[in-house]
């Protein structure tokens, strides 16, 4: 964790396979290398193994399988039959709230799990934008938590106290908690390239202190709290500035959703078309070199952070603005500044990577409360699915090894997947 | 070190490596100084606290104390005075010194920290009692699973391996703490199940991050996260439907015969928990261990430079394999604190961020154990003066004082340890 070597910078993930030769056979073979030992491959088995573990998991600690392990000598069908309607229902009841519901008797209703999972996983891809954008430049940003704090306050703000005109009002709103998010996220920055102080301390202190100073300021009078209440909450937000739904009333889609779009695809430019990004890039690789190469490394620290803050901040718009638009509490993050950092994992900090991941993550949340509902299992067990998931795909040797699969690439040395420095060594 | 007979390497001398110093003049610290000595005057002066001649006292004993210190009762206005003026004082005392070009001795940083500290009491407490036994009792206790948690990341990192699931390693010894101890009717059960425990966690830390190269970082963030939903679902399928499984004994305060008479000190070190005492042994074989011994000296080694280390017959892998795993039973032997030493029963999430701010206090810290226990305990203080003060009723809202500590890490990480370094190898692989 030393300044030098910056944590987690994510290697784009690169085709997983030797020098590239032009001969058609063995240009064949190599395709054949990359899909079954490829990165493709692996997220697919990884997916597998982690709803394998989850699928146990769920068969352990249900009652039913319990009772019947209890006489399983004399009637064996009985436990596995009680463990295949305790993990098949679980996990129907999760397709069935993330992705389309067989029951409902129009096309219409049964599609509505579908944007269920676009809108949890709305929030979800614009803070995993921010992190993994951080993580580009060789930056750990923790900080979700208080930049969308701040962000969802500024936003909240904005979108309740002050009268605009529609339209207009949703654009200040939006814009209002960017900037916050930018400058909760820019101090870091500005402290890393000042001062050198570890943005992991900075950002996790400053999650505290965001927390808290929001919990202050919806406790106080003519700051967030809605007049006339004791609660800790604020008033809900004008019609005005609220994210008009995508598809009518009777789905929760909102038009967050497109501002997520539009995220990615400014990263993704960002990142490979900017001369900013360029730079981002190389400080990322590597600090020292983007120095002797003429790049200002401290302005990189701040340009970075500041924008990673407004991305996350983006997550906690969509929040006050989309989700949630009755008036939110101090709880509005929902624990997704945290989530963002798996995700962006995932997604292996590429903008599209992230989206994908993002919207992956959206479908098991989505999922994970039809099966609390349905089937009693605790939506838990969707957060140690997705942790298995990123440790998998982290490590595509153990999967390999578990399914004897080939490792691509003709070194003998074990590929290093994410470590820049020590390839360079 | 007369006896080696398994390794004929010859070891490097024990002897302190003097590091050659640059003479740059950083104004860093009188810089802080001023902030803090402007706050003073703003606070203590500014706002007029006191001026009716309120009196600030401190109770320095409990009532069952064998010798009873008498209270000391300040002038709060004339304290806060006193004390911005000096403070003032100090800052410009620092700033001559940065201007000639001399260190600043650390001396002057602790009656700094410590006349601040004095004074901001003095105000807060206008016209009340502060009960100063029970603000430090309280903060050795809430320090204890913070100071576990900063151990275990020390051993880690001085090996090399960055280990951000601090979190996950207490949480987990927490869980099986609770469930063992419960499930037994044994709590010294537990405690060894929450170092089973936590030993589990960054074993998996140490076998992802060493055999499979996957970036530590990411290792340790996953886990976080894969032993909150693993305890979490547990605890709602499991523990939660029946209760007798999650009811464990608590450990009682043990009073240490005429230790705990010392006045001041005595309450305060002397009438823990078992996990307290602990605690402290922890705090000192860790020391030990990696400053002291042959075996601390490779750990070092193989998280500055494996290379090296390995070149003179050091394993490096298995060296950092066992130092990781070792902090994993500090760190899970202090998940134990939040059941069986504090609250009896096991939460979901119980721990609550606490692994974050040990790994604050481990770099914080500057990666060495004395350092890291002593941040550790900063934060332990300052959560605990925040109840204090919400008793006697603080003159400042309640959040601000919560943020306090982190505001304050924050201005000494840019300010004092801005440059902290990690040990050179920690969270690189070592490949052959």
């Amino acid at each position: 964790m030393s300044d030098a070597t910056p944590p987690a910078a994510p290697a784009p993930a690169r085709p997983a396979s030797g020098p590239a030769t032009k001969d058609g056979s063995e240009r064949w073979n190599q395709t054949l290398r990359d899909i079954t030992g490829g990165s493709a491959m692996i997220s697919l088995l990884a997916v597998l193994v982690a709803l394998v573990v989850g699928a146990i998991l769920i068969a352990f600690t249900n009652e039913g399988v319990q009772e019947t392990a209890g006489y399983f000598f004399s009637r064996p069908t009985d436990l596995l039959r009680a463990v295949w309607d305790a993990v098949s229902g679980a996990y129907s009841a999760l397709f069935q709230g993330a992705i389309y519901n067989f029951r409902a008797n129009n096309f219409l209703t049964a599609i509505r799990p579908l944007t269920e999972t676009l809108t949890f996983a709305t929030p979800l891809i614009a803070a995993g934008l921010g992190v993994g954008l951080a993580f580009r430049v060789g930056m750990f940003n923790i900080g979700g938590r208080g930049q969308m704090l701040i962000a969802a306050g500024a936003a909240g703000y904005v979108a309740f106290a002050v009268e605009l005109p529609a339209g207009i009002h949703l654009i200040v709103a939006v814009l209002a908690g960017l900037l916050g998010g930018a400058i909760w996220g820019g101090v870091v920055g500005l402290l890393k390239a000042r001062t050198g102080a570890h943005e992991v301390i900075v950002t996790i202190m400053l999650n505290f202190v965001a927390l808290y100073l929001i919990q202050f300021l919806l406790r106080t009078p003519g700051a967030l709290q809605a007049p006339g209440s004791n609660n800790p909450k604020t008033p809900p937000m004008l019609p005005t500035a609220v994210f008009p739904d995508l598809f009518g009333p009777r789905y929760n889609l909102h038009a967050g959703f497109l501002t997520v779009i539009a995220a990615t695809i400014f990263v993704w430019w960002l990142l490979s078309r900017s001369n900013l990004g360029f730079q981002f890039r190389a400080v990322g690789q590597n600090p020292n070199a983007a120095r002797v190469a003429g790049i200002n490394v401290k302005n990189v620290y701040l340009y970075a952070m500041a924008i990673s803050g407004a991305l996350v901040g983006l997550a906690g718009v969509n929040q006050v603005l989309g989700t949630l638009t009755t008036g939110f509490s101090s709880g509005i993050d929902a624990g997704i500044g945290f989530d963002a950092i798996t995700v962006a994992l995932l997604g292996r900090s590429k903008p599209w990577g992230i989206f994908a991941a993002g919207v992956l993550f959206g479908a098991f949340k989505a999922g994970g409360f039809a099966m609390q509902a349905a089937e009693g299992v605790p939506i838990d067990i969707v957060v140690v699915v997705q942790a298995l998931i990123v440790l998998f795909i982290a490590a595509p040797p153990l999967v390999r090894a578990m399914f004897h699969l080939p490792t691509p690439g003709t070194t003998k040395k074990p590929r290093i997947r994410k470590t820049n420095e020590v390839v360079a060594k | 070190m007369s006896t080696i007979t398994q390794n004929s390497a010859p070891l490097p001398s024990s002897a302190p490596i003097v590091k050659p110093t640059a003479q740059v003049r950083s104004w860093k610290i009188p810089i802080t100084f001023g902030g803090f000595a402007v706050l003073s005057l703003l606070l203590f002066v500014g706002l007029g606290r006191g001026q009716r001649g309120e009196l600030s006292t401190f109770r320095l004993s409990e009532g069952r104390d064998l010798i009873q210190l008498p209270e000391v009762a300040l002038p709060t206005f004339v304290t806060g005075v006193f004390v911005a003026i000096v403070l003032v004082l100090l800052a410009a005392a620092s700033a001559w010194l940065v201007y000639r070009h001399r260190k600043i001795p650390i001396l002057l940083t602790i009656v700094f920290a410590l006349l601040f500290l004095v004074g901001f009491l003095a105000w807060a407490a206008s016209g009340s009692t502060i009960p100063v036994p029970g603000l430090l009792i309280g903060t050795v206790t809430l320090s204890a699973p913070l100071i576990f948690g900063a151990l275990g990341g020390v051993l880690s990192e001085r090996a090399g391996v960055v280990n951000v699931a601090i979190e996950a390693q207490l949480l987990a010894g927490a869980f099986s703490s609770a469930v063992v101890a419960s499930a037994t009717g044994n709590p010294y059960l537990g405690l060894l199940a929450a170092m089973v425990a936590g030993a589990l966690v960054s074993m998996v830390l140490a076998a992802f991050a060493l055999k499979y190269l996957v970036d530590q970082v990411i290792v340790g963030v996953v886990l976080n996260v894969l032993v909150i939903g693993l305890t979490s679902f547990l605890y709602s399928q499991v523990l939660a439907p029946s209760a007798n499984l999650n009811s464990p004994d608590v450990f009682p305060r043990l009073n240490i015969p005429l230790l705990s008479e010392i006045p001041i000190i005595g309450p305060v070190l002397f009438r823990q928990t078992i996990i307290v005492y602990v605690m402290y042994v922890a705090v000192a074989l860790v020391f030990f261990g990696l400053f002291r011994t042959k075996w601390g000296l490779r750990v070092r080694a193989v998280g500055e430079h494996p290379q090296a280390a390995d070149t003179v017959g050091i394993n490096v892998n298995r060296t950092r394999f066992v130092a990781v795993t070792l902090g994993g039973v500090i760190s899970g032997f202090g998940g134990a604190y939040f059941t069986l030493g504090a609250v009896g029963a096991f939460n979901k999430e119980m721990t609550n961020g606490m692994g974050f701010i040990a790994l604050a206090a481990v770099i914080f810290g500057q990666w060495h154990p004395i350092k890291a226990t002593l941040a550790a305990l900063l934060f332990g203080f300052a959560t605990n003066l925040q109840n204090v003060l919400g008793i006697i009723g603080s003159p400042v809202p309640s959040e601000f004082m919560l943020m306090l500590p982190y505001v304050v890490t924050i201005f000494a990480v840019a300010g004092f340890v801005g440059r902290s370094r990690a040990p050179a190898a920690d969270g690189k692989p070592y490949i052959k």
